[in-house]
């Protein structure tokens, strides 16, 4: 019994402290979070003889949000459609990836290897997706998808296993699994790899998804990269993660094991299982984004894609921003998805402002957000400062991890 | 280190000894099988394996479970090679395995790994944790080689480079010190920030072109009659010198840890801050300041890949580096001679991998896992004996 009786069990989780945290400040720290980093990356903008204003307003009609009003029409509306359409494509994954990082949160675990499950999931799906040619349609599609989902599922497994049975902390299991399956994508893919394209020799892809396990194009060009029906699965992952989370058994055992692991064990739940299973689902829903984003408009994957992977770290942004909530999580991956679209190559108008900057900007921006949202004392502090009522409690009454009490 | 010593008393064999045995016997395995001894067949190699994991085995039931499980480790691996190394043509060997070459190319890579662990060291035994190595190297990368461009020196290049890296530092310290954040979370917005911030400034400076061709650098240090001796010249006759500071830099930091006062401090603050604030210690200075002198040394560790190795900077240069010197930190648990064996062993998995392409340029590939891999091992066996700081992601309030 004495291995698994490591501190992480008997104390509180750094992942279960902040968990703490983010339940108060409701939607006003996200909200005034986000217009911080958006002002600070207005004020770089500044710095670097930019107009924030103008540069703004392009990445706003980069994202193509303005389809919803009824008074963009003509040739406008259809950039905009379009445009809407790759910010929405790349929401999707943002969803999942993030919904990744707020399960765990939930359970008092810090799951970091979004990049790594996305990264199996897509590799799972490639290869589903790119063999069997003859298989009909649908079944192609939810082999595929089951195939990305369990290989996510069993990769984030392996640092659930080895936190319950070896007290391996899960953010460095997690942090080496991603660079593991990193590595092992683009051996996969290089030259004379084993999954590298057999028509192709010379360069270093996957094999392409055939049509047949292409997800459908609902909206748009399936040429042009219309949207594909992943959000709908998407969405639903979202509904079924707030359905495990508060209408199940098991999500109840897991947001009590996130609330404190020694009060869960001694009303007789199994700690280990549950570290298993949340990080299985962490890996499922960060799998099924990988999955979605090669048979939704990849199609295939190049060792360089994996290498410049960084959705798996959004994910963290997404669901710091999104308060470990469903809703919340949805509207933070909107966020990003446009602001990711809005400043990307093919939406971002040049003579405004450099696309290749923006892409950087759109870094700076995130990077502000995770560490202002982490900080949310700073912004309760303004709020409150604001009030005039300000006076900072200690954080929730919890046992410290080197078993001091709280003072 | 009082189980192995205990162990030690019980049985008359050191756990200890035993497991050094083990590790020199996976490496032995593998040595023989390489040129220029290069046996041909793999029974040899596979009785050295076999008696060498016996012995890590014999050392972990004996309480010495890391240097244990790295000899297993070590004779498994050794195994694996020997066999690979059978079966490939001796031309190819011959090709790959210039130990001169393959040792110069280890501690070329190990260097920038050696001083970011350094400084994920200072910044954990203070009870910080540091997943920021990453961004924090980058900072140093890029503002490395900006500096020296722009002051016209690489000493100014490394100035520059390290104030950049202790600027990300300050930002992580006010953040999970001051407002308490949770650490990893900071790290992770440290790293993004820094992707952010040198990518911009890059293109928005050199733009298309990139950094200009001809900027200064860290010299490499000739040493005159060590560089005509034929193994030693080949490996340490032309070393950078930033690479004889990250090897210098590990006694200093031993010395320091373990043998001043600052480093008792350090590691106090780190293991139990409420009483080394009841005996009047700051912890929230030291944590400051170790952690800033964190931000310093992973920068300069990224200044060495602008400055020194490469002499060029791209956006995200560092690829995953600060994590391995992150994994080399764990690997050598949080001690600086075992950082510097983590280092060194991770260097050269990378100097192989360089070579390996000429008989196989996928496996070169799946070499690069192998740190991480290692890591993994490492901490899934053993971590519960080689703990971290015990303070270690623990904001400190103060009463």
């Amino acid at each position: 019994m004495s291995a698994t009786e490591d501190p992480d069990v008997r104390a509180v989780t750094p992942a279960s402290r902040l968990a703490g945290y983010l339940r108060g400040g409701g939607v006003i720290v996200p909200l005034l979070t986000t217009l911080i980093a958006f002002l600070v990356g207005g004020l770089v903008m500044l710095v670097t003889g930019s107009d924030p204003i103008a540069t703004y307003e392009a990445i706003w009609k980069g994202t193509g949000l303005q389809w919803i009003f009824p008074w963009t029409t003509g040739a406008d509306r259809d950039l905009a459609a379009s445009n809407l359409q790759q910010t929405l494509i790349i929401t999707t994954p943002l969803i999942l990836t993030g919904l990744a990082v707020a399960f765990a949160f939930r359970a008092g675990l810090f799951n970091i290897g979004g990049n790594g499950q996305y990264i199996v999931g897509s590799i799972a799906a490639v290869w589903v997706g790119s063999s069997f040619a003859d298989m009909s349609s649908f079944l192609h599609i939810l082999l595929a998808i089951v195939a990305a989902c369990l290989a996510g599922a069993v990769w984030a497994g392996i640092a659930g296993v080895l936190k319950a049975f070896a007290g391996a902390h899960e953010v460095i299991s997690t942090i080496m699994l991603n660079w593991i399956a990193l590595w092992i994508g683009v051996w996969l893919f290089s030259l004379g790899g084993p999954l590298q394209n057999d028509a192709q020799k010379s360069i270093p892809v996957s094999n392409d998804v055939v049509e047949g396990a292409k997800l459908p194009v609902f909206w748009g060009d399936p040429v042009l990269q219309g949207l594909h029906i992943g959000i709908f699965i998407a969405l639903f992952a979202v509904v079924v993660f707030w359905f495990l989370l508060n209408r199940s058994t098991a999500g109840f055992e897991v947001r009590a094991v996130g609330f404190n692991p020694e009060a869960a064990r001694y009303s007789g739940m199994s700690v280990a299982k549950n570290y298993i299973l949340v990080m299985a689902v962490c890996g499922l829903f960060a799998g099924l984004a990988g999955g979605i984003d090669v048979l939704g408009w990849q199609f295939r994957i190049a060792t360089n894609d994996i290498q410049k992977l960084q959705l798996g770290f959004f994910g963290i942004a997404v669901a710091l921003l999104g308060r470990n909530t469903a809703i919340g999580t949805v509207a933070a991956a909107l966020l990003f998805g446009s602001l990711l679209s809005g400043t990307s190559q093919r939406n971002l108008d040049p003579t405004i402002f450099e696309p290749s900057l923006a892409e950087n900007l759109t870094y700076i921006i995130q990077g502000l957000v995770i560490l202002i949202v982490s900080a949310d004392v700073l912004v309760l502090t303004m709020i409150r400062r604001g009030r005039g009522v300000f006076k900072r409690g200690s954080p929730p009454a919890v046992a410290r991890a080197d078993g001091e009490p709280e003072p | 280190m009082s189980a192995s010593t205990l162990a030690a008393a019980r049985t008359g064999i050191s756990a200890r000894t035993a497991a050094w045995a083990g590790i020199v016997l996976g490496v032995i395995a593998a040595y023989v099988a390489l040129p220029p001894i290069m046996i041909r067949t793999p029974v040899v190699s596979l009785l050295l394996a076999a008696a060498g994991a016996a012995a890590g085995g014999y050392a972990v039931r004996e309480g010495e479970r890391r240097l244990g499980w790295i000899a297993v480790a070590m004779a498994v691996l050794g195994a694996v090679l020997a066999v690979i190394a059978v079966k490939s043509g001796e031309d190819n060997l011959d090709k790959v395995f210039v130990w001169s070459a393959l040792a110069a190319g280890m501690l070329r890579f190990a260097t920038p790994l050696i001083f970011a662990a350094m400084g994920g060291i200072l910044s954990e035994r203070s009870g910080v944790i540091n997943i920021g190595l990453e961004g924090m190297m980058l900072m140093g990368a890029f503002f490395g080689i900006f500096g020296s461009d722009l002051t016209g020196s690489w000493v100014g290049g490394l100035l520059i480079g390290a104030a950049a890296g202790a600027l990300l530092g300050l930002v992580h310290a006010v953040v999970s010190v001051h407002l308490r954040a949770d650490q990893v979370v900071s790290g992770t917005g440290i790293n993004i920030l820094a992707l952010g911030v040198t990518g911009y400034v890059f293109i928005y400076h050199y733009g298309t072109q990139g950094t200009p061709a001809e900027v200064s650098r860290v010299p490499d240090v000739t040493l005159p009659g060590v560089e005509d001796i034929s193994f030693i010249g080949g490996a340490i006759g032309h070393a950078n010198l930033l690479t004889w500071a990250a090897l210098l830099l590990v006694p200093l930091l031993t010395l320091f840890l373990f043998r001043t006062r600052g480093g008792l401090r350090l590691r106090s603050v780190g293991e139990k801050p409420r009483a080394a604030d009841t005996v009047g210690l700051p912890v929230i200075r030291t944590r400051y300041i170790a952690v800033i002198s964190s931000g310093a040394l992973a920068a300069i560790g990224g200044a060495y890949l602008s400055i020194a190795l490469l002499g060029s900077f791209n956006e995200n240069m560092t690829a995953g580096r600060g994590f391995i010197a992150l994994a080399a930190v764990i690997f050598g648990g949080w001690r600086p001679w075992g950082a510097l064996a983590g280092a060194l062993l991770f260097g050269f998995s990378t100097a192989l991998a360089q070579r390996l392409p000429a008989f196989s340029e996928s496996t070169a590939v799946l070499f690069q896992a192998l740190p991480y891999v290692l890591t993994l091992v490492v901490v899934a066996g053993v971590i519960a004996r080689s703990r971290p700081p015990a303070a270690i992601g623990v904001p400190y309030v103060k009463e």
